[in-house]
């Protein structure tokens, strides 16, 4: 997919939850940008609803969450069972401390791709991109 | 030392042994640089010193401008505090983890909050649910703290609290659970973090806007230099601002901006000579893996604040001058990839802060890119710290690369531009003002982003992430924080709102509301008192979310 093409695409990044640690969505966010997707970046503390909002007024195409504090699990669960109730119908990214053990659990609800720590931003922007590519 | 002769000498080793070596077998790099992108020589020599007085730039332990150590005897005669910082699930689960922790050698304790106690949510607040015990102890009410502190002697350990928007309530409980013991208050030693500033920049755990949450840190700082002799009412962090991404000089340049503001908030609101409160700031600093810089930067802040206080704020004690900080191991270097990997990482980082001249020291665990540290993961954090101690011999000298032609080099290269960064913000009219205009915030973010894209193209080589990699992240056994924890906390609030006496309950929130409406009022024993019948975090925070608002973060990008 070319930059042109790309430039139209608008995803959502935000922080799930209590958790503080933003510097992961802040870079995520400054490389989508560099590879030309709009990023709404919507910073912390957000709750499953401010997400599934944001992301039916803005029309967003994903969703990255971030999150480090260890609730992955339930936030991850209520923020894909609000979206299915509200008709999003979007590939959610997650990214954060996520123990390998719980990667499979986070995809059976439904989400897209699951990104580690140490995951280089070329391999974030492919997943984004493809999940973007899918939709159409 | 005849310098010209040295000079000379360079000139010759330099056309007639190197360059015809590096014909034949080039360097590595064309250019070698720290992670604060100053650019290393080959060699260092006593040329680098040339201009260099040892007296002014150096001195003796314990003896201005502290470069060497703030004290005369540093560790030959009093060890740091190995001090790690804990704390999950439920009061239980905590009171466990400290005692274990005691157990192994452990001589500090520091307790790590979950994020609505951080935040002022009680635990069956819809936002806090999820997060009930999951990167800290809940500590809604004076009775989990009880069971927290069961069977620890509070007379005699010390007590760090990774505490801020909350930092009165939660000094407060633990204040009340020691008079319960009949532990007074003026024999309490401990730390409470009640670092507002850093929060806004880089931690993001702060509930009110700037100005109403620097008079609440400021009250505490006043409240405890009067009341509690032993208590380090705040400690000023670089730590999350180098987590964020903040480079070595930044760390330290904004952090002394972050101190400068609450002293002169503390003078002001106080009314006070600046050595009535000075003497009881603490700091906190992360130790990254570049050794021989990050011993360059803590001596570099250290020779920085003694100017500071001695220059800016005319301080004449001279304990207003000594840079006292705990240290704990950079998080953001630990991966995921290849774990095991992280215990050498953390000696490196811990040997630095160690060489650094630290007052106390938190290493992290192999773990804890994955998940929260097991016992047996932060038993070899603290027996890292047990080796360097004890049977490394670093510690049988004070500042023993004091003189090194590189690390003095390094640090005065360090102090020059953590200088530069800290003009930046007095000509911005001081940190709060700074942080309002999301200056630091935006730098620490561009920084990051410069240093990840450094790792992407290989210039920053880390080990079994960019190079070496294996292509799975192995299973360790990692800790799982039991649900029931938070069915416990919520079942236990519940029946303490029952059982209080609501009537005295009311009236103390009433009295927070009043002091809170009243910029002249201290807002530490009103707020004492609604903790000590009974009143949650959730409880005092609403009522000063309700006077003060909330803050929301500026745009940074």
């Amino acid at each position: 997919m070319s930059q042109e093409r790309l430039v139209r695409k608008k995803v959502l990044v935000a922080k799930l939850g209590l958790d503080g640690h933003d510097r992961g969505a802040k870079v995520i966010t400054m490389a989508l940008r560099d590879a030309g997707f709009r990023v709404v970046y919507l910073g912390v503390h957000q709750a499953p609803e401010d997400l599934v909002r944001t992301a039916l007024e803005e029309d967003v195409e994903v969703i990255g969450v971030s999150i480090l504090s260890g609730s992955h699990e339930e936030l991850v669960s209520d923020l894909v069972r609000l979206a299915r109730e509200k008709g999003v119908d979007v590939p959610i990214v997650v990214g954060g401390i996520i123990p390998p053990e719980d990667v499979p659990k986070l995809k059976e609800l439904g989400i897209y791709e699951v990104l580690p720590p140490g995951t280089p931003l070329a391999k974030v922007v492919e997943v984004f991109m493809k999940a973007v590519g899918e939709r159409k | 030392m005849d310098s010209e002769k040295l000079k000379q000498k360079i000139l010759e080793w330099e056309s007639e042994v190197v360059l015809p070596l590096i014909k034949k077998v080039p360097e590595r790099k064309k250019v070698f640089t720290t992670e604060e992108g100053l650019e290393v020589r080959r060699v260092y020599t006593p040329l680098e010193l040339e201009r260099w007085d040892y007296l002014e730039k150096l001195g003796l332990p314990g003896v201005y401008p502290y470069t060497r150590g703030i004290y005369p005897t540093m560790y030959r005669g009093r060890p740091w505090t190995i001090r790690q910082y804990a704390g999950y699930g439920s009061a239980e689960d905590t009171n466990e983890r400290y005692r274990y922790l005691l157990s192994i050698g452990q001589t500090g304790l520091s307790i790590a909050f979950d994020l609505p106690t951080q935040l002022g949510y009680d635990p069956d607040h819809p936002l806090a649910w999820y997060e009930v015990g999951k990167v800290g102890v809940s500590t809604p009410a004076v009775t989990e703290m009880d069971i927290v502190f069961r069977d620890i002697p509070m007379d005699k350990i010390s007590t760090s609290m990774t505490i801020n928007a909350t930092a009165i309530e939660t000094l407060a409980m633990y204040i009340a659970v020691a008079e319960s013991r009949g532990v007074p208050r003026a024999v309490l030693d401990g730390t409470t973090q009640n670092d507002i500033l850093k929060e806004y920049i880089a931690r993001n755990n702060y509930i009110y806007p700037p100005e109403p949450s620097m008079r609440y840190s400021v009250d505490l700082i006043l409240y405890t230099a009067k009341e509690m002799p032993k208590w380090n009412p705040i400690s000023i962090s670089g730590y999350h601002m180098e987590e964020a991404g903040a480079t070595p000089a930044m760390e330290i340049a904004f952090t002394f901006a972050d101190a400068v503001e609450y002293i002169r908030w503390a003078k002001e609101r106080g009314r006070v000579d600046v050595d009535a409160f000075a003497p009881k700031l603490t700091f906190f600093f992360a130790a990254r893996t570049n050794l021989f810089e990050q011993v360059a930067k803590f001596r570099a802040a250290r020779r920085m604040w003694a100017r500071i206080m001695k220059e800016w704020f005319g301080a004449k004690d001279p304990r207003s001058m000594l840079l006292r900080f705990h240290t704990q191991t950079a998080g953001v270097t630990l991966t995921a990839q290849q774990p095991m990997v992280n215990i050498i990482r953390t000696t490196l980082q811990a040997l630095a802060a160690v060489l650094g001249g630290t007052q106390s020291l938190h290493v992290n665990s192999y773990d804890e890119a994955l998940s929260l540290p097991t016992e047996e993961s932060v038993k070899l954090s603290v027996r890292v710290q047990q080796v360097l101690l004890y049977e490394s011999g670093v510690v049988d000298t004070i500042d023993p690369l004091g003189g090194s032609y590189y690390v003095e080099w390094l640090t005065d290269q360090i102090e020059e531009r953590a200088w530069k960064h800290l003009e930046e913000i007095e000509k911005m009219g001081g940190m709060l003002r700074a942080v309002k205009l999301g200056y630091p915030q935006r730098e620490i973010a561009r920084a990051a982003y410069e240093w990840q894209l450094k790792v992407e193209k290989g210039e920053v080589p880390i080990v079994g992430v960019n190079m070496f990699t294996e292509p799975e992240i192995p299973k360790v056994k990692i800790l799982k924080v039991d649900p029931v924890a938070r069915e416990r906390v919520v079942s236990r609030l519940r029946k303490l709102r029952e059982g209080r006496d609501k009537i005295k309950v009311r009236d103390a929130l009433d009295g927070v509301r009043r002091a809170a409406e009243r910029e002249e009022v201290n807002m530490f024993t009103p707020i004492y008192e609604a903790v000590k019948v009974g009143a949650t975090i959730g409880e005092i925070s609403g009522v000063l979310r309700d006077v003060w608002g909330e803050w929301r973060a500026p745009e940074v990008f």
